[in-house]
């Protein structure tokens, strides 16, 4: 089987799991949930720094410089605001 | 890569599945939340050896370069936006900063895939076709989710609020879809380092994204947000397959498929197929002539001063507070806090039934009530609440309209018809505050106004709940 098979397998699979892990989640939650799902894929931050560690050419690099800032926005910016709505999920004080 | 980068790699995966698991339950949601953050650190840490995988750049054989102090750079730009962003956004516009944090996301993985497609059609490694699939449907998604987002963004900023057609729109956006598809047909089979022909297709992408976010209307805004969200997950896993990345394919994929389920069960809670949210530009055309608009001369409204609504609800057992988009807007979080508080202190029992829809994101309400310290177990779902309604003495609703329009289950020909709405009209008595008499965003006339057991309470939600918090601390 060749690699991109297996890596095929993996995003099928990747696909189920998703499904299966927010499938219970109470309506109260889909706020955080949207955004902290939205913080993950801000991993494309990665994806940014790897090609414009390689970018050669002045176009490459200033379009992977503005990946790079998308990218780090989108992972930051992402996870800080879920916790700072998240925080505020307090059952009551007995 | 490495087995010990792969390693590494694949227990952050895990840490993102166990992360999302995590956030489905109140209890343990910032810790999940926190936990994803945590393999997000990781995941950059363990980049850092992968950088420079061509002969010049490789930052271990040949050291610093102008490319990786700009890339520290970028990162503590990225870094500041973010934290800005995330810090002073007021909770009510949380939304659009979700949306914009999605649109740069987005606008990332186009550039990422299109950088690559850049390397390759230049070096000798060549494209091949799975590699041409995979980073034009990045472009491709990337871009259109990046250009909807910041549309999304201004709308529900309020800069483009009413939804935007004109005669053959769809018919366009499908010439424009077909032209994009033709294109990337083109570019897989025969000109797989054409350039000139991805441009037109990268700029037709971003052209496609405005054009098919701007004619839906504001209140359908959480569908596209949730819609786009799921579009970048995606466009961030063909990115994981064109560099070859396993975590950024799984990641991209969790969130693809569940932000995919999350947009579904919106709209069901809606009662509309995604479809009719996408291309029905709903509230526009067809509902200023609906069936609605009989019943505006067919009920008298009547309204109710603040003492005597007080008066209502210092007596009653049971309160039903049934929040909209409205209370976001006037900022009356905190006084609705105060005035349950008050209520409670009396001996009243009270709830507040949330819809899955109230608001402009899923769950918005229960953000902006959770921030005025409101405990969570006394906000109620829409299925706990409705058995119960008959029971209820005083129902007020806050700045809702649609989600307790009984229209929903009363008029066949009413566009929301069969949407599940939170049964308000049962209650003893309804008091609905509201600043006006115009219709909802979807455009509807609100059958409830009209019942007997309705009274309006007309003005600003939030000086009309300082009226009623004084009134009750009076009697």
């Amino acid at each position: 089987m060749s690699t991109e098979i297996l890596v095929f397998f993996i995003f099928v699979l990747a696909i189920f799991l998703g499904f299966e892990l927010i499938s219970k989640v109470p309506s109260m939650l889909h706020t955080p949930l949207m955004s902290g799902t939205n913080a993950i894929h801000g991993i494309i931050v990665l994806g940014g720094m790897l090609v414009l560690a390689d970018a050669a050419s002045t176009l490459a690099v200033a379009l992977g410089f503005v990946a790079v800032v998308f990218g780090s926005a989108n992972v930051f910016g992402g996870f800080m605001v879920t916790d700072r709505m998240l925080q505020m999920f307090k059952k009551k004080k007995k | 890569m490495s087995p010990f980068i792969a390693i590494i790699f694949i227990a952050v995966a895990v840490l993102f599945i166990l992360g999302i698991k995590l956030l489905g339950s109140p209890k343990t949601a910032r810790y999940g939340n926190l936990l994803a953050a945590f393999g997000m650190l990781i995941a950059l840490a363990a980049t850092i050896p992968l950088l420079g995988s061509g002969e010049e750049t490789s930052l271990l054989k040949h050291g610093w370069s102008l490319n990786y102090t700009l890339m520290v750079v970028g990162l503590v730009i990225g870094l500041i936006i973010g934290a800005i962003g995330a810090y002073s956004v007021k909770m009510t516009a949380m939304p659009q900063m979700v949306a914009l944090f999605n649109g740069v996301g987005g606008g990332a993985a186009a550039l990422v895939a299109s950088l690559e497609f850049l390397r390759r059609a230049n070096s000798p490694e060549g494209i091949t076709t799975f590699f041409a699939i995979t980073m034009l449907f990045a472009t491709l998604i990337g871009s259109l989710s990046f250009s909807g987002s910041l549309v999304a963004f201004s709308k529900l900023q309020g800069y483009l609020e009413k939804p935007h057609t004109f005669p053959g729109q769809n018919i366009l956006n499908g010439l424009v879809l077909a032209v994009i598809l033709g294109l990337c047909v083109y570019l897989t089979g025969w000109a797989t380092t054409n350039s000139t022909a991805f441009v037109v297709m990268f700029s037709l992408a971003l052209v496609f994204g405005v054009a098919m976010v701007m004619p839906i209307g504001g209140a359908d805004m959480p569908v596209v947000i949730s819609l786009l969200n799921s579009f970048t997950g995606l466009a961030v896993a063909a990115d994981g397959f064109t560099i070859n990345n396993i975590s950024m394919i799984v990641a991209g994929t969790l969130v693809g498929s569940s932000g995919t389920l999350l947009t579904l069960l919106m709209c069901k809670a809606m009662n509309r197929p995604v479809t009719n949210v996408l291309f029905g530009a709903f509230g526009s055309t067809k509902s200023s002539s609906g069936a609605g608009a009989a019943h505006v001369g067919g009920g008298t409204v009547k309204p109710i001063q603040a003492d005597e609504a007080a008066l209502l609800l210092g007596n009653a057992q049971q309160v039903v507070i049934v929040p909209g988009y409205g209370m976001a807007v006037a900022q009356a979080q905190h006084s609705v806090r105060e005035l349950s508080d008050e209520l409670s202190k009396r001996g009243v029992e009270v709830r507040f039934a949330i819809h899955p829809v109230a608001g402009r994101m899923p769950g918005h309400m229960n953000v902006l009530l959770a921030e005025a310290n409101v405990p969570y177990d006394q906000l109620c779902e829409m299925d706990a609440i409705n058995p119960t309604m008959d029971r209820v003495d005083v129902c007020l609703v806050i700045g809702a309209n649609d989600v307790v329009n009984p229209a929903a289950r009363e008029e066949k020909s009413s566009p929301i018809y069969g949407m599940p709405i939170i049964e308000a009209d049962r209650a003893k008595t309804v008091i609905v505050m509201k600043r006006s008499m115009a219709a909802g965003f979807a455009g509807i006339e609100n059958l409830l106004f009209y019942k007997d057991n309705t009274r309006m309470l007309f003005g600003d939600a939030k000086a009309s709940l300082q009226a009623l918090i004084t009134a009750v601390k009076a009697s």
